[in-house]
């Protein structure tokens, strides 16, 4: 469930990369400087931070930090 | 000429730093050479491994992109990055970092000839990733003459401003390897992440305020659009998050993923990461576009009036003045026109060393070509058993000063722009190659047949999409979808139609 839930909250974080809403307005002007379509992106950059913050917390692999007992051996010449 | 001294300071202590941290380096091994003993901490590895991606591109390559194109810079290409790398890292590199700490392999070609039973296969992977590999090292060497040349008020000419930048990352990759390199990333990335937003606050006063130079830009019609993305389309847009599965294929990245201590450093580097992006491209790009409103300031108002010939031109214009044009409009100096306008020369100065950070980062490519030639083709060919590691990593060095020479002699003829240079080959090339580890690290079934038909049509689209103009670009979308979407068909169709590896290498491979 989580997983399932994860993968769609990923989804939608792509999608709203794509903002068609604002593809055509400068204003507002967030700060009153920043055109709307700039501000938004940067705010994406911040979604994206808290989403890897949640991936980190609940989907770890920690499992890949342990090393198996057997199978290991050195792929150089 | 104190901004000029002030960089020549600042790339004294990066050859100090690079020089120091061999001398702590320890023992002279390939591991400790190539990956730094696979010991950086976390605050190392996610300095560094953000200061690897940001390049000259990322500071002078964006700021020019935005102050043609406008805001769109920002979203096409750090904010999809914001959003992909990071994604990629969490996914795909932590299970490099565990195959890599189980198999002791050093580079992606090891680990895809180990995981597909192939040897001259892996081979061809090499040539393909080295080949577009080096565009990406010129885009340095290019942006170096760029910045020196712009600090110094043209008394560095490009030529000089290159070379200098070259023999410095030589200096510091040849001695330093890895740790060295690490080293001199972490510390460029503080440098500017510090001083990038000192620059903002000292330009935007020197405006007379943001507020006034964006409504300045909103009354023009010709640079309006510029605050929106109306002169997109939403097909080529999208297509522009294809090109940030490159960053996980570049083997620079690929192998600094080996370089971590513990895996949990991981942890920190996907969740900043996105904030580093923040940090670092919006001054940039805001700065690009709020260039276009200093049409009093000479070098601007003469790219402004280059840009407003070009879109003037008649289609039947010779093909030689509208490249002209395009060159005399070009924006990858608009940075530095603003320091040197704005900024006192003490800070436009540190400013300066603080672009040169972000220009040398071309020193992870050249180390990681040097690992992937001495490790995949000196080795491989016996060239370690035959003759000793000392010489393997002696080999490692003899490399990176030819392949310095190699592409500084490449910048100095090259005749497209920064952005134009990365995004056509290196970037649409390896992210297209991005398939070949998805199946090396979560597909069972794959094979090295598949590997190479996925080699081979990089290697073939790349080179038609340079000589054809407008190639691949279907439906409005970059090559860059095309080639990855035909990429992983063929990775697929080919390795259900061939005989898997062998259940041994399939089940160490398992995670």
């Amino acid at each position: 469930m989580n997983r399932l839930l994860l993968a769609a909250v990923v989804t939608a974080l792509y999608l709203l990369h794509q903002d068609v809403w604002f593809w055509r307005e400068a204003r507002p002007l967030v700060f009153g400087f920043l055109p709307v379509g700039l501000a938004y992106h940067g705010l994406y950059c911040v979604a994206v931070s808290l989403l890897m913050w949640t991936l980190t917390r609940i989907a770890w692999p920690a499992h890949l930090e342990s090393s198996p007992e057997d199978g290991t051996r050195d792929v150089r010449r | 000429m104190i901004p000029a001294i002030i960089v020549c300071a600042y790339l004294a202590l990066v050859l100090y730093i690079g020089i120091f941290a061999f001398r702590r380096g320890g023992a002279g091994t390939a591991e400790e050479y190539f990956l730094a003993g696979r010991s950086l901490g976390p605050a190392v590895f996610l300095l560094s491994l953000f200061g690897t991606n940001m390049t000259a591109f990322t500071i002078l390559g964006s700021a020019g992109h935005a102050f043609g194109n406008g805001i769109v810079t920002f979203s096409l290409m750090a904010s999809a990055s914001a959003f992909v790398i990071p994604l990629t890292l969490f996914f795909m590199g932590t299970r490099m970092w565990a195959l890599g700490k189980r198999h002791g392999f050093m580079t992606p070609v090891q680990m895809f000839r180990d995981r597909w039973e192939c040897g001259h296969i892996g081979t061809a992977i090499f040539a393909v990733q080295a080949a577009l590999l080096v565009p990406y090292i010129v885009i340095g060497v290019m942006g170096g003459g760029t910045a020196l040349r712009g600090i110094s008020g043209g008394l560095v000419p490009f030529w000089l401003g290159g070379a200098i930048v070259a023999m410095v990352v030589m200096s510091y990759v040849f001695f330093g390897g890895m740790r060295g390199t690490a080293f001199v990333n972490t510390f460029q990335t503080v440098l500017f992440l510090t001083f990038g937003a000192i620059a903002l606050v000292v330009i935007g006063r020197g405006m007379g305020g943001f507020p006034a130079a964006i409504e300045s830009l909103l009354a023009s019609p010709a640079t309006a659009p510029l605050l929106t993305r109306e002169r997109i389309s939403p097909w080529y847009y999208f297509s522009y998050t294809f090109i940030p599965l490159s960053t996980i294929a570049f083997p620079h990245i690929a192998i600094f993923c080996l370089t971590a201590r513990r895996m949990v450093q991981f942890k920190r580097t996907v969740i900043f990461y996105p904030l580093c992006i923040l940090a670092i491209w919006l001054p940039c790009v805001f700065l690009g576009v709020a260039a276009n409103s200093l049409r009093d300031v000479p070098q601007i108002g003469q790219k402004l009036e280059a840009r407003a010939s070009l879109a003037a031109l008649p289609a039947s214009a010779p093909a030689e003045e509208r490249a002209a044009l395009r060159r005399q409009s070009a924006g990858d100096d608009v940075v530095l026109v603003m320091l040197d306008r704005f900024a006192p020369l003490w800070l436009a100065g540190i400013l300066g060393a603080g672009i040169m950070a972000a220009v040398m980062a071309s020193d992870s490519q050249i180390l990681a070509l040097s690992t992937m030639f001495t490790e995949d083709v000196f080795a491989f060919y016996g060239g370690k058993v035959r003759f000793g590691e000392q010489v393997q990593v002696q080999t490692g060095r003899l490399f990176v000063v030819l392949l310095t020479i190699l592409a500084y002699a490449i910048a100095l003829r090259a005749p497209q722009g920064i952005f134009d240079l990365a995004v056509q080959y290196a970037f649409s090339g390896y992210a297209a190659l991005s398939p070949l580890l998805v199946a090396a690290l979560f597909w069972k079934r794959s094979t090295k047949w598949g590997a190479l038909a996925v080699t081979l049509w990089v290697a073939v689209a790349v080179i038609y999409t340079s000589q054809v103009p407008g190639a691949l670009a279907w439906y409005g979308l970059l090559p860059v979808v095309p080639m990855t979407v035909i990429s992983s068909i063929l990775m697929v169709a080919v390795s259900l139609a061939t005989p898997p590896p062998s259940p041994d290498t399939v089940r160490r491979y398992a995670l």
